[in-house]
């Protein structure tokens, strides 16, 4: 491989299209032109393929010697083993000292020289192992930039720039691309540069995606309008002078005069065929050349056809038959002007379906208080790193994830999750990118920036759910790539049978019903009803703090006709608490042991048991030998003694008589507790030693979100890997009727595969990791997630916020959209079933009735927007619960 | 029969054969692209269509495509990958990438969110 030293191209050198030597070295070229470009001044370009152009700014100078050291964050990386993949191929590249990656910080070390190797060659060896380099994007706009030839003098110093892996100026724009890495240059380096070459900069127009876009459809609404005017304006004497019967002055003008003005009529149409409706002629050829066929060719072909045919009727009357040599310049600009406002109409009204995701982006901080080298400074939010230490004051938004270190607020996290009252945060607790911080200081360290963090995730999730697709769509998809297509075909014949067997005069109602079917289709109708409302409707979800996989996830979630919920974490709290210890001798020696074993589990009664004796001020020591057995229990060594904490199958296995506690244990568990065994061995058997209670409160709206479950029709089933006992008392508490207890994790799944056999659709609420296998067997998983840990992996529907509410709203939610779509689908399907035959003259034998192209125009551009109007409803959508 | 009306039912299934033929049943010569290296990575201008729209690629290696949209017209506005449950505004003259590792061998469809663009992702 060869560098050519004009355009960069790497080639192979027996591929090259020329070759020259200069000053020793020879140089290979890829085209004529960079050969040309090269041997008009060679010292520049060999002067930049050799070395890293220095830059006056940042004080980076290539002239210095000795090696530079860079730190590069890697992404994907995923496996331990990895990096030595990545390790190789940096050292592969020539100039590299030395190459090491760290995983646990997902960063690499390098250190190279840089006369011969560049970050450039760094980052296209690590991606060629097959990862990303973790580096910043961003946009810089420059003020006057006019010439093209000034492009490359402004990307060189950007490329100077230490730190700078990518740099593209586009004159169009005005506006820099810059790819970096945040930890070795900063934001005001990189205008530094650019202003070393004589140009100011200022923020990219193009920063704010959300608003540029708006400005984008805003400037094409405009375009439509005008265009809409134009042909409207033209469409009134066209109109006129199409029926000179109607009109006073023209109906006693002789043929030839009327002639005249037909043909000045044609003239003036030409614009509206050529400007307004350019768009059809233009996006028509494009399919063309594609081999397909779109709404554009149909009102292409529509309208040429009548322009064409009106032109020689005005032109050569005679080789007409009697009679039909007569314009339809009318319906050219008619059917152009209502097809164009039509297309308008939509414009404004789809800007508004994207409405939810353009909230979530509109969300993000711009800039980040953070803490480099000691002091305070503030940068723009994408130059923040994980491990930054960021301040946040009252009525800021938090910028990115991270866990408090210092200091304590109430931050209101509605736009995220949904939950309208204000979260109490603390230190150890997580906060979220983009939440409000309302009322105290707080310090916290970075942990997902970027397009890691939650706020991204879901704006990713959602953008891609917007543009997925719903199985019912499938039908309007396939008729989508046919029916152009057949719909030219049903003009051909309609005018072959109109000509053939029609009234006289034949040919002009074979070219008018012909004409008719062309422009009543609408591929659009149909095209447009399922992902209008998809978008909506997803994005109504989101609002709602409820993550949508696609549209499959959701025309299955309207279809479920059983629920299963998880007990813990989903209909309780999930942090249960340690409530009762009954010891047979001492009560305080009984939660010491028990608490020790449990500081080794990972189980979410073993915290609470730790918690609570941590409360009595124990303290504990460190179990060994620890083991867990799924769902029967723990054991481990205790100074010395052997502790067994478990429910009744481990005592079970291992021999232990638990009678003497048996009639304490019903009591505690008719309450709803979960009663552990604790048996000791200083020897060999072990022995009841007494038995510990945690309690996990029921959530408060699990209740009203039963009830609401049931009242959209769902049967509700609780699952869980407690007893059966536990499990009816808190099935009580609820409203469940049905239970599934001492269900093994392994197990759950299988439990929903029974409920599937059942003949029922089963939806599964749990928590995203322990139940994942369940979620994925059900015909819909939900996750309840909470904070930043969105195991948006796992499930079809994510609940951001943890309550189970949001299961019933995520029901209502498609249910609301899937009817929409369906209303949709069916409108667009009946209009162009009905409407095609109509426009070819069906009924013209029996009633005498035959559209007009005008009519046509009109219904075919009423009909797409109807479907867009009718997607839009969905935003008024209200979660009843 | 007349010989106007003769001409005209003969052009006629003449015209509706060719349409049947140019738009189904010919074979779509559309540009294959082969990919080959670590990641494989094309260039796909949309514009009335997706050119290439036949896109060669081996398994298991990732893929980036870069979806440029030279067109204002709606229709094309969204580029999606069904069968990866990937999908992509694509806002005109701006280049979008779309990133994926395709797995399993086979043929896979892309298309526009409605159905009309369409092309096709083979997976060696």
């Amino acid at each position: 491989m060869v560098k050519d030293p004009v355009c960069g191209m790497e080639i192979e050198d027996k591929d090259a299209v020329a070759s020259h030597s200069y000053e020793g070295r020879t140089y290979y070229f890829c085209s004529r032109a960079c050969e040309e470009q090269f041997l008009e001044k060679p010292e520049f370009y060999v002067a930049k393929s050799a070395k890293p152009v220095g830059s006056l700014t940042t004080g980076y100078n290539p002239d210095l010697p000795g090696p530079v050291h860079a730190e590069m964050p890697i992404t994907g990386l995923t496996c331990p083993t990895c990096v030595v993949t990545i390790e190789k191929s940096l050292q592969a590249v020539p100039g590299v000292q030395q190459a090491m990656v760290n995983f646990a910080n997902q960063t690499a070390f390098v250190t190279y020289d840089p006369d011969v190797a560049n970050l450039e060659n760094l980052t296209g060896a690590i991606k060629d192992a097959g990862y990303w380099v973790g580096s910043a994007k961003t946009r810089l706009g420059i003020v006057d930039l006019h010439c093209a030839s000034c492009v490359t003098r402004i990307e060189e110093a950007l490329k100077g720039t230490h730190g700078v892996l990518d740099a593209s100026v586009n004159v169009g724009t005005q506006e820099a691309y810059i790819e970096y890495l945040p930890a070795v240059t900063k934001l005001a380096d990189l205008q530094a540069a650019i202003e070393s070459v004589g140009y100011q900069t200022r923020p990219a127009p193009s920063e704010e995606l959300a608003d540029k876009e708006a400005e984008a459809r805003e400037q094409e609404y405009r375009s439509l309008f005008n265009r809409f005017l134009f042909a409207a304006v033209i469409a009134v004497p066209v109109v006129a002078t199409a029926y000179p019967q109607f009109v006073p002055i023209l109906r006693d003008l002789p043929m030839g005069a009327l002639r005249l003005i037909w043909g000045v009529m044609g003239l003036l149409t030409l614009p509206v065929l050529l400007w307004s409706g350019s768009g059809f002629f233009r996006g028509a050829w494009a399919a063309f050349k594609h081999r397909a066929a779109d709404m554009n060719t149909l009102i292409a072909v529509g309208t040429a056809a009548a322009w064409l045919y009106s032109s020689m009727a005005v032109l050569a009357p005679g080789i007409f038959p009697k009679g039909t040599a007569e314009p339809f310049y009318d319906v050219v600009a008619v059917v152009i002007a209502l097809v164009v406002l039509g297309q308008a109409l939509e414009l404004r009204a789809k800007g508004r379906t994207s409405e939810a995701i353009k909230k979530l982006m509109g969300l993000q901080a711009k800039t980040a208080r953070v803490m480099r080298n000691g002091q305070e400074i503030d940068i723009p939010v994408e130059e923040v790193l994980v491990g930054d230490i960021v301040l946040v004051r009252p009525g800021e938004k938090v910028p990115v994830d991270g866990v408090i270190t210092e200091g304590s607020s109430a931050v209101d996290e509605s736009m995220v999750t949904g939950e309208s009252i204000p979260v109490e945060k603390g230190v150890g607790d997580e906060v979220i990118g983009a939440t409000i911080n309302k009322t105290g200081s707080f310090r916290f360290r970075a942990t997902k920036v970027g397009k890691d963090t939650a706020l991204a995730q879901i704006v990713k999730m959602v953008q891609e759910a917007q543009g997925s697709k719903a199985p019912i769509a499938r039908l309007a998809d396939q008729v989508s790539g046919y029916f152009v297509p057949t719909v030219m075909i049903l003009a051909v014949l309609t005018f072959v049978i109109w000509f053939d067997f029609g009234p006289q005069p034949a040919l002009i109602y074979a070219l008018v019903a012909s004409v008719t079917v062309l422009i009543i289709a609408c591929p659009c109708a149909l095209g447009l009803a399922t992902p209008m409302s998809l978008m909506v409707g997803i994005g109504k979800g989101a609002e709602n703090g409820i993550l949508i996989r696609g549209g499959e996830a959701l025309q299955a979630a309207q279809a479920l006709d059983a629920i299963v919920l998880d007990k813990t974490g989903t209909i309780t709290k999930g942090k249960p608490e340690l409530t009762d210890v009954i010891a047979r001798s001492d009560q305080g020696e009984l939660l010491r042991l028990a608490a020790s074993v449990e500081k080794a589990s990972e189980h979410p009664l073993a915290a609470a048991i730790v918690e609570g004796a941590k409360a009595q001020g124990l303290d504990l020591p460190d179990p060994q030998d620890f083991q867990a057995v799924p769902g029967y229990g723990v054991m481990a060594t205790v100074e010395g003694q052997r502790v067994l904490l478990g429910n009744r199958r481990l005592m079970a296995r291992e021999g232990v008589d638990i009678a003497p506690l048996l009639t304490q244990t019903e009591v505690l568990e008719a309450e709803g507790k979960t009663v552990m065994f604790v048996a000791t061995a200083d020897g060999d058997r072990p022995s009841a030693a007494g038995l510990i209670a945690v309690a996990d409160t029921v959530k408060e709206d699990s209740a009203k979100a039963i009830a609401a479950l049931k009242r959209l029709g769902l049967e509700v089933v609780m699952i869980t890997g407690d007893n059966r006992r536990t499990a009816e008392a808190i099935a009580r508490q609820v409203g469940v009727e049905r239970v599934l207890a001492e269900v093994l994790p392994e197990d759950k799944a299988q439990n929903v595969r029974l409920l599937q056999v059942e003949g029922k659709k089963v939806g599964m609420v749990g928590d995203g990791i322990n139940d994942a296998p369940a979620l994925a067997q059900a015909d819909v998983g939900f996750a309840i997630g909470t904070g930043t840990d969105i195991a948006i992996e796992a499930s079809d529907i994510t609940l951001i916020r943890g309550s189970l509410l949001g299961v019933a709203t995520a029901i209502e939610v498609s249910k609301a959209t899937m009817s929409n779509i369906k209303q949709n689908l069916f409108g667009a399907l009946i209009y162009n079933i009905l409407g095609v035959p109509v426009a070819a003259g069906v009924l013209y034998p029996f009633f005498g009735v035959l559209l007009s192209p005008i009519i046509a125009g009109a219904a075919m551009a009423f009909s797409s927007v109807t479907v867009v109007t009718n997607a839009n409803r969905l935003r008024g959508f209200k979660p009843a619960v | 029969m007349t010989v106007a009306q003769t001409i005209v039912t003969l052009s006629g299934l003449v015209l509706s054969a060719a349409i049947a033929w140019y738009f189904w049943l010919s074979e779509k010569k559309g540009v294959k692209v082969a990919l080959a290296g670590a990641v494989q990575e094309a260039n796909i201008i949309v514009k009335g269509g997706y050119t290439p729209d036949v896109i060669v690629v081996q398994a298991g290696k990732p893929v980036r495509l870069n979806f440029t949209r030279q067109e204002t017209a709606s229709c094309s506005e969204m580029v999606l990958f069904p069968d990866f449950n990937k999908s992509a505004k694509l806002p005109t003259g701006e280049t979008v990438s779309i990133e994926f590792t395709p797995q399993q061998p086979g043929e896979y469809g892309f298309q526009c969110q409605m159905g009309m663009l369409r092309g096709k992702l083979i997976v060696e």
